[in-house]
């Protein structure tokens, strides 16, 4: 069977194994020489890619939820939506979630997903109790911050390299309302927008869209949204109606100029310097989630998704001359977005680390290989990093040089038996054993 | 809160539909042969928001656990509405041309466990002059085919006894209805490669809840598979024996 990431790029033919009890795992494990845990495939490159692709649709249970604390306990294939359905009208919600509601708790450990909030509240295994690891022998560990350390800090951000996650606890955040006050701050300039994300950082939830395609005086323009829960309201998470794109959108309708209407009119449908608004969080959390297959929107050939962030150090002007070499390529995207990160955790491979994080989507073809490339340097060079879970391109020298810790990690590998035994096609292209 | 019975509660199907039930707070009385999995169903149930959720380990093809098991489900629940039968195994088509254990297996399982469940029930909500029984039969029940007349001839007979008891119950009030589902993405199916034919379980649970809410009779799902069939049932034998279906 043919998979592939959610950038549809690159694809491979994998056996598909869909466990459903914890022996079914243990006998995967036996019978495969190499394989990879795999949730909901929604990682956009290839780092849920392999030959033999454990698969946790079916280990998709709730075991316990205390609606008195705020502390649930599932499978690693229960995906954040089925959380949300329960646990949003009980006045609770994820302590951390990525811009998409339909990836597992499996894979948002695996990618130690971060979110509107990591400013303030780190990333998702920040927010883990403990979790269940099936190694490469079936053996079982409980695995916390303070239990079996290192193997907690290699699975966090590990990209399912270091076993089968088959289960976490973790603790939710209280909510009195399910709406969320929007504020959106309209930004002329790169340096206004960075100006906004620091006096905004008390501010709960904030992310940015910026434009990547206009030039000049109003390089890096961008509507700073920001995010507050609503004290106070009715408490529900409706089955929105998913909107699906039928087929693959043509060539011919995406290209430069299209791509360009389509920001100018996101950016200047924002009248006043600020805008307020009540909207259910659903829209502010997951907006795209409502159409189903938005991924088709690139046609065939897929697309790749750029994320990287520059440390602090790196400051405005470093991100100045990235979103020059984007914009001057004429290849950037609908939606791009910015993003402040918080201080980085202990992770061996977490992606965040303190500074700005950048995200858009490239169309797949010869040139944005060759941009991405040109941009990997110049992250690389600046002292930042490309998010694995998004990665489909990066070379292992960018790899080594950039996450720093990658040593440690095989260490850990090594120590609880899943050099050999797990891997991905992204992990044989850094470099990892 | 409704009263529910499900056989084969570890199969893909049943346990969507019995997460719809749990959601809205159903107390529910689950039999399977995996009490492992029964044990991660269950809990899974209770924080989905059931009233309650008891479960039973059988295998249906031991006739005689029928009936212990049936008096418990009725001791427990005190009263059943709702009946769902839903386990089975696909037949692998091409072994049990060579073994007539085998295929004897397979409608022990498809039909002959099946049938000896609806007929019990059948009594006791005949008597009680209410609810609602619904066997999960398959599409391939409506014409044999090559490719797996097996699995397909024990699914029609369990849609024709499902029909004449429909009948016969009808006047008691109570409601029967059989599902035919077309191919379902579960694990029972993962070898079939046909993406675009395949529906999630949880599809085919919304339709059997649903079916049940408004008393339907025979549902397809998707509804296509209607058209399909029929277009199927039409085609003359001269024809239909030299296809490759």
């Amino acid at each position: 069977m043919k998979i592939c990431g959610w950038g549809r790029y690159p694809t491979i033919d994998a056996k598909v194994l869909l466990p459903q009890t914890h022996g079914d795992c243990t006998n995967f494990l036996k019978s495969n020489q190499i394989v990879l845990p795999r949730g909901m495939g929604r990682s956009y490159g290839d780092s849920a890619n392999s030959s033999v692709v454990i698969q946790t649709s079916y280990l998709d249970h709730f075991i316990e939820f205390d609606v008195s604390t705020g502390v649930l306990t599932c499978e690693a294939g229960v995906s954040i939506r089925e959380i949300l359905q329960l646990i949003v009208p009980k006045g609770w919600f994820m302590p951390v979630t990525p811009g998409s509601s339909f990836i597992t708790v499996g894979g948002a450990i695996a990618s130690d997903v971060h979110g509107k909030n990591h400013h303030l509240s780190g990333t998702f295994s920040e927010h883990l109790l403990s979790l269940e690891l099936m190694l490469g022998d079936g053996e079982i560990l409980s695995v916390a911050k303070d239990v079996y350390p290192d193997l907690f800090r290699a699975t966090c951000g590990g990209m399912g390299l270091t076993g089968i996650i088959l289960s976490a606890s973790f603790q939710l955040k209280p909510i009195q309302s399910s709406q969320i006050i929007q504020s959106t701050i309209k930004t002329n300039c790169l340096e206004e927008i960075y100006e906004q994300f620091e006096s905004n950082y008390a501010s709960t939830y904030s992310v940015a869209w910026i434009d990547c395609l206009t030039k000049g005086k109003q390089l890096g323009r961008s509507l700073l949204i920001l995010g507050e829960h609503l004290q106070d309201g009715v408490l529900e998470f409706k089955k929105q109606k998913t909107l699906n794109l039928p087929f693959d959108i043509p060539k011919l309708f995406l290209n430069h100029h299209s791509i360009k209407a389509f920001n100018a009119i996101y950016y200047h449908r924002v009248f006043s310097k600020i805008k307020t608004e009540v909207i259910p969080l659903e829209r502010y959390f997951f907006p795209l989630d409502s159409i189903g297959n938005w991924n088709r929107l690139y046609g065939k050939a897929g697309f790749v998704q750029y994320q990287f962030v520059l440390p602090i150090a790196a400051g405005v002007k470093g991100m100045r001359q990235i979103l020059e070499v984007i914009v001057g390529s004429g290849k950037g995207s609908f939606l791009a977005v910015l993003k402040a990160f918080g201080t980085a955790n202990k992770n061996f491979l977490s992606f965040p680390i303190k500074g700005y994080t950048l995200a858009l989507d490239f169309k797949t073809s010869k040139e944005t290989t060759e941009l991405i490339k040109k941009l990997d340097s110049m992250v690389v060079e600046m002292g930042g990093r490309i998010y694995l879970t998004k990665d489909a391109l990066m070379s292992e020298t960018s790899f080594k040089k950039t996450y720093l810790q990658w040593e440690q990690f095989e260490e850990v590998r090594a120590k609880y038996g899943a050099i050999g035994k797990f891997a991905s096609s992204q992990s044989k292209r850094l470099g990892l054993r | 809160m409704k009263k529910i019975l499900i056989i084969g509660a570890t199969s893909a199907i049943a346990e969507a539909t019995a997460r719809i039930w749990a959601q809205r707070g159903d107390e529910l009385f689950l039999v399977a042969r995996n009490q492992e999995r029964l044990n991660v169903i269950t809990e899974d149930l209770k924080v989905r928001g059931s009233s309650g959720v008891h479960s039973y380990c059988m295998d249906a093809n031991n006739f005689e656990e029928h009936l212990p098991m049936i008096n418990t489900a009725y001791d427990v629940l005190c009263n059943i509405d709702i009946v769902l039968i839903a386990h089975g195994t696909l037949s692998n088509q091409k072994e049990c041309e060579h073994s007539v254990e085998l295929t004897m297996q397979e409608i022990k399982t498809n039909t002959l466990s099946v049938i000896a469940l609806l007929t019990d029930l059948a009594n006791r909500f005949e008597a009680k002059g209410s609810g609602t029984i619904t066997v999960i039969s398959s599409v391939a029940g409506d014409r044999g085919r090559a490719s797996n007349y097996v699995y397909g001839s024990a699914k029609a007979m369990v849609t024709a006894f499902a029909s004449g008891l429909r009948q016969r119950l009808h006047k008691s009030n109570v409601t029967v209805i059989t599902i035919k589902p077309g191919f379902v993405n579960t694990p029972m199916t993962a070898e079939f490669k046909n993406g675009l034919l395949l529906v999630k379980p949880a599809t085919v649970a919304a339709k059997i809840v649903k079916a049940i809410d408004e008393k339907k009779s025979e549902v397809y799902v998707p509804a296509f598979w209607w058209t399909v069939m029929a277009v199927i049932k039409t085609i003359p034998n001269k024809m239909f024996k030299s296809l490759n279906l």
